[in-house]
């Protein structure tokens, strides 16, 4: 049975992300981290982001909030957030051209886009309670005193579901579990309410059932609060559950877009299928071998020539695809596919 | 999947308890039930998996039957080839000699487990070289044969380790444990740390290398659904303890233990259009050095009654070769994979 779902409104965009192109020079060579993705989010619905490492997932989130880590930088593109305000107002702002240390990013960050990472350790610092470091969101953004700050602090905690939410407000990140420190991580950036929330593997470093906590926890809070959900992961399982949109990345760029009973059922690239039949099933009518996918990611120094998967495709068109790197074709209601075998269905 | 003929390996009453750094609860000397008496047989030729969340006590299962650590109590049958059955956790260093030979281990990560400062050829050979004496050119034609065997050109073992990727590298730790021909491979998250693609093809090779070596494997992972795929039996753990044993199309579809139900449940299925069931369970893990009195898992356990807190169910067989710690095992409906 199909789970019902709407297709997008174009009200409630909240994120275009045009022709991004993210470089990092390095003494070896210029890393194309991102080779010119284009994606969008909106509100109340979920965009999952999945590829395998190093296919630019996380540089894409970061070029977001302007966290690329130097010397990367965004080098061409734009990425439009476009802010509701309760007035039925929307202001449009090019994040790609903020400073990242510049108010109006500071502004924006953790205010209306909150983020969290798959390493809360590296977020969270072990020499400031857990109330030291939300409160410090909420006065930064909200302006509330310190009072106030506590106690909508700890109503957040007890929101994402942490145990004894005042006494942990006390309590140092390192006192607390896994689970628990993903929990607090998520609470801070939620804790004024974005309008985006930018996810980055939150739950590849916990086990399946404090996965399964969070996750339910996330369509919760998404219930709630209407918010729009980019997910990075690399679990086809959790794309599956939690995804409206899924985004296909290869090399830097989005092999294929589209819902995800589509991207699942149909899917179109020759990536995302092969993908698909990579991945271990529960069901025991598949068959005992598993399929794979040849070869492996060319290092991000060799850049193949033409269709950056062209190395590893199981349908070359000979002659055509060593040449050249095909671009987004529509595939129609608002999917798209990077491979030469769509150019027809693109254009009849 | 390969024949088992007969036992290769009767885990008895195993526990190992570490003792607890002081500090943290100034005075107070505790332990870490890592493993709490645990007991289950390893066929030859099979592949059992051992699933939990973290800290249940995998590795540390593993690592006791490796003796990388002498358990606290409780016994290692191995029964060799040839000859009389030994105890492995009453052998000495010494003794214990010629059973590390018939016994590896593949680590989960291919970056951390491999030297940086050495090329492949003595990653690989260094086994070689001290178990069976090989040197020179006789030593580099096993090293190729194995590089071979795990699908790596034999010219890379002039190669260092940080030249190869994630999936390659793993690849090289194969090797390793295999040069010796062993009989049993403790793989510990052997495939945790990679990604998708890699990650089939290595399953693929491990299968492929269990047929041609007649291998058995001590499969231990989180991830249920890479055990599904490779395991002839699976081992559920929790907080120390073995709560279900079964073969693994009894334990995915009729599982016994409400435990092994919520964990089955929270994998996510990759189908849109299934409607997930999840079981969330409250709470976290708890602490091995506490554990709950009675039936560890039930302060978590939607079924428990009052018996549950003060009884520990033994595991005990309650279909054919399906054994589960349950007091209420017979008495309740359990969901699995097709919920
Ligand atoms: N700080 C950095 N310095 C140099 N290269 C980087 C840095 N961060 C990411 N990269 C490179 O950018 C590419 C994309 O990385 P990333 O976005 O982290 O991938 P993913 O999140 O999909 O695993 C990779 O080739 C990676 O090596
Ligand atoms: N060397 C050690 N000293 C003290 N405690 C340990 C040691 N090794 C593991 N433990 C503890 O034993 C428990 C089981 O750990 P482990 O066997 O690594 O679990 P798993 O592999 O299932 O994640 C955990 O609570 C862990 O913290
Ligand atoms: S363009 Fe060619 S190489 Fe690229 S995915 Fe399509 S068929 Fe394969
Ligand atoms: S013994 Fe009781 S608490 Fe333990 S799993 Fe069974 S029903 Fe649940
Ligand atoms: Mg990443
Ligand atoms: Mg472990």
């Amino acid at each position: 049975m199909p789970v019902e779902r709407q297709p997008p409104s174009s009200e409630d965009l909240l994120l275009e992300i045009r022709d991004l192109h993210v470089h990092f020079p390095l003494d070896e060579g210029t890393v194309k981290a991102v080779a010119g993705v284009d994606f969008d989010v909106y509100r109340n619905r979920t965009l999952c982001v999945v590829g395998e490492s190093g296919c630019g997932k996380s540089v894409s989130a970061q070029s977001i909030l302007q966290l690329v880590d130097r010397p990367g930088h965004i080098v061409q593109g734009q990425i439009r957030f476009h802010r509701h305000d309760a007035d039925g107002s929307v202001t449009v702002t090019d994040l790609a051209s903020l400073r990242s240390s510049g108010r109006a990013m500071r502004a924006i960050r953790g205010r209306h886009i909150g983020m969290v990472f798959q390493e809360p350790n590296t977020s969270l610092s072990p020499i400031h309670t857990v109330g030291n470091q939300i409160s410090e969101v909420i006065r930064l953004h909200l302006g509330v005193d310190e009072d106030t700050a506590r106690r909508q602090g700890i109503e957040m905690l007890e929101r994402v579901g942490i145990a004894r939410p005042a006494q942990n407000y006390d309590a140092y990140t390192f006192e607390l579990s896994g689970g628990m420190r993903q929990r607090v991580m998520i609470a801070m950036a939620l804790v004024c309410s974005p309008a985006l929330l930018i996810a980055d593997e939150p739950t590849t470093a916990l086990d399946v059932t404090t996965q399964a906590q969070i996750m339910s926890l996330l369509q919760e809070l998404q219930a709630d609060f209407g918010m729009g959900v980019m997910l990075i992961t690399h679990d086809l399982g959790v794309v599956a559950e939690m995804a409206d949109d899924v985004v296909v990345m290869y090399l830097g760029q989005v092999a294929e877009y589209g819902d995800v009973d589509r991207i699942f059922h149909a899917p179109a690239h020759p990536y995302t299928k092969a993908l698909l039949r990579s991945i271990p099933n529960l069901d025991f009518d598949q068959d005992i071998r598993l399929d794979s996918i040849r070869g492996m990611v060319p290092d991000p120094f060799h850049r193949p020539a033409g269709c950056p998967f062209g190395p590893r495709c199981d349908e070359v068109i000979e002659g055509r695809c060593e040449a050249e790197n095909p671009p987004a074709f529509s595939l129609g209601e608002g999917g798209s596919v990077r491979c030469l075998h769509y150019e027809e269905v693109a254009l009849s | 999947m390969s024949s088992t003929n007969g036992t290769l390996l009767s885990v008895r009453n195993l526990s190992m308890f570490y003792p607890m750094r002081a500090g943290f609860l100034q005075g107070h000397r505790g332990e870490v039930r890592a493993v709490d008496d645990v007991s289950f047989d390893i066929q030859a030729g099979e592949t059992l998996g051992l699933v939990g969340e973290s800290g249940c006590g995998k590795t540390t299962t593993g690592r006791c039957i490796l003796r990388v650590v002498a358990p606290t109590a409780g016994e290692l049958w191995y029964h060799p080839r040839e000859g009389e059955s030994v105890d492995l956790a009453r052998l000495d260093t010494g003794g214990l000699l010629p059973w590390r030979q018939e016994i590896r281990m593949i680590f989960q990560d291919p970056f951390a487990s491999l030297n940086p400062r050495l090329p492949v050829l003595e990653i690989v050979g260094e086994c070689l070289k001290v178990n069976r004496g090989l040197r020179g050119s006789a030593l580099e034609e096993r090293v190729a044969e194995l590089l071979g065997m795990v699908g790596l050109r034999p010219e890379y073992m002039r190669r260092y380790p940080h030249a190869f990727s994630g999936g390659e590298r793993q690849r090289i730790g194969i090797a390793r444990a295999l040069a010796l021909n062993p009989r049993l491979v403790v793989a510990d998250e052997a495939v945790s740390a990679l990604d998708v693609s890699v990650r089939s093809q290595t399953l693929n090779l491990l299968q492929d290398l269990q047929n041609e070596m007649q291998l058995t494997y001590l499969f231990i992972s989180h991830d249920l659904s890479v055990i599904r795929y490779v395991c002839n039996r699976v081992a559920v753990m929790y907080v120390g303890k073995l709560v279900e044993l079964a073969d693994t199309r009894s334990l995915f579809l009729t599982p016994q233990h409400p435990y092994t139900e919520a964990l089955l449940s929270s994998v996510p299925k990759p189908d849109p259009r299934v409607r997930s069931q999840r079981i969330v369970l409250e709470g976290d893990v708890p602490d091995p050095s506490q554990p709950p009195s009675g039936c560890h898992f039930h302060p978590r356990c939607r079924y428990a009654v009052d018996r549950c807190a003060e009884e520990t169910p033994p595991l005990r067989e309650t279909a054919d070769g399906h054994h589960v710690a349950c007091h209420l095992a017979d008495e309740i409906e359990l969901v699995g994979i097709h919920g």
